[in-house]
């Protein structure tokens, strides 16, 4: 048997590719909502620090975010993704929500770290001249500092969302059947141990060089702004 | 000076940086109308003054009275007198990611609820003032220097407010550029707008003001017209300052 006939026999006999397409839709999800989850508690943090800096009645705020990037950071994501299946959601069935959670909490910790150092590239006199105009702290950081931040670290921001997407391929670990997953299974039902594993690798690497398209396109849209 | 309104009362300003004094005790009063140019040499504290008007630095001890009331007291809207003191910064702290007509019309809009038409044609009407009405939907780092400091005054306009503060406004721009920002400066004050100026300009300082501060060492050292203070200067410290810069 040629190795064209193999590769039909183990991706079209039972429309076995279809396996593939259920667990690439698996995985983008679990990536899009581990990513809106990340950034939301990224910037919860980060504003939260900006504005508890040298305010002494905050400080137990500080200490809380500090705690979890910490805790967050200490854990590798695979051991995280099982507390939270087999601890915290233990009578969970469903592993997709489970680790669309664990994964946003994760990337949460990495965000905050990004998005801080973005919001503190921000020259100082942004935050002076709106208050200056008479804006609030919190008006000017929603419209003047935030929205700079976020241009500063896009490449940043993009560099997680890669590695959120590949990070996501331990989902197995909690009965998820993602695109790794199911690569496993055809391997598993078809015993052709080499055909999956190469197409599989061949998925991730086209998502991440279409992703990174994306976000070049989006970087450039957002420097027009800076007359270049 | 028939006009004696106060409009900024400083009472024993001080302030500290980390227990190293810049101010000492400032008192002095700002009329309406009144255009204050405060001169000195660097690190005498004359930026720090214009900053802790506004409440940029929070004085280490004093009072600043702004149409009446005491800024530093915890109990006051600063937000709510803070639009009514335009501040002109060195480095013009334009922002950059919105475009020169949203610079203007982010404060009015956002702050004291301006309709959004209503608030881009009074920002409209005030580009075309200083000749900036083609570059409404530029972005800052389009613009040269000088253009970015006359948006910068315009920006502070549209707040409307009753007092423009101005931080070395020309420091920062190249020597062609200083000339259109003081001529927007200058047409302020002609209009009768009540302008605290901190500046090395010294012509702009003897043409313009109506009153100079002389701050040496945290202090005012010497305070008058712009005739005592540049003709007849009194003590030696602003002597030899004059001495250095003319």
């Amino acid at each position: 048997m040629s190795w064209f006939d193999k590769l039909a026999e183990t991706f079209l006999e039972d429309d076995r590719y279809l396996w593939m397409v259920d667990g690439l839709k698996i995985t983008v999800i679990i990536t899009l909502g581990a990513l809106v989850i990340g950034v939301l508690i990224g910037a919860l943090i980060a504003i939260t620090k900006y504005f508890c800096e040298g305010n002494k009645k905050l400080r137990f705020l500080n200490w809380i975010c500090d705690l979890y990037t910490t805790v967050i950071r200490g854990i590798p994501v695979t051991v995280l993704l099982l507390v939270f299946f087999f601890v915290i959601f233990a009578s969970a069935r469903d592993g997709v929500p489970v680790a669309i959670v664990a994964f946003g909490i994760n990337s949460g910790a990495y965000m905050a770290e990004l998005i801080r150092s973005g919001i503190n590239a921000v020259d100082k006199g942004q935050m002076e001249a709106a208050r200056s105009l008479g804006l609030s702290k919190g008006q000017a950081m929603a419209k003047v500092i935030f929205p700079q931040a976020i241009k500063n670290i896009l490449p940043a921001i993009g560099n997680e969302c890669i590695a959120l997407l590949k990070e996501t391929s331990v989902a197995g670990y909690v009965a998820v059947v993602d695109v790794t997953k199911a690569a496993t299974n055809i391997r598993n039902k078809t015993g052709d141990a080499i055909n999956p594993i190469i197409f599989l690798a061949l998925v991730y690497l086209v998502i991440v060089v279409i992703m990174t398209r994306l976000l070049t396109i989006l970087e450039r849209r957002l420097q027009k702004s800076d007359g270049k | 000076m028939e006009n004696k309104e106060t409009i900024i009362s400083v009472r024993g300003l001080k302030k500290d940086f980390e227990n190293l004094p810049v101010l000492k005790g400032i008192d002095i009063d700002i009329y309406k109308g009144d255009v204050v140019c405060v001169i000195g040499a660097s690190g005498s504290g004359k930026s720090t003054f214009l900053r802790c008007l506004n409440l940029l630095e929070i004085p280490t001890a004093g009072s600043i009275f702004f149409e009446g009331e005491d800024l530093t007291n915890e109990n006051v809207d600063l937000n709510l007198h803070r639009q009514k003191m335009g501040m002109v910064f060195q480095q013009f702290n334009l922002f950059p990611h919105l475009t020169i007509l949203d610079n203007m019309t982010l404060a009015p809009t956002l702050v004291k609820k301006v309709p959004k038409e209503q608030a881009e044609a009074k920002a409209m009407e005030l580009l075309a003032r200083v000749g900036l009405a083609d570059r409404a939907e530029s972005y800052p780092n389009q613009l040269s220097g000088g253009q970015k400091q006359r948006i910068a005054i315009v920006r502070a306009l549209c707040m409307e407010p009753d007092v423009m503060l101005f931080d070395e406004p020309t420091s920062a721009l190249d020597p062609e550029m200083v000339g259109e920002v003081l001529d927007v400066m200058k047409e302020l004050a002609k209009d009768g707008m009540t302008m605290v100026v901190v500046t090395h300009e010294m012509g702009f300082a003897r043409e313009v003001s109506n009153r100079v501060m002389f701050l040496d060492d945290g202090v005012v050292a010497e305070e008058g017209t712009p005739a005592e203070i540049f003709g007849a200067p009194k003590c030696e410290r602003l002597q030899a300052f004059l001495a250095k810069v003319l």
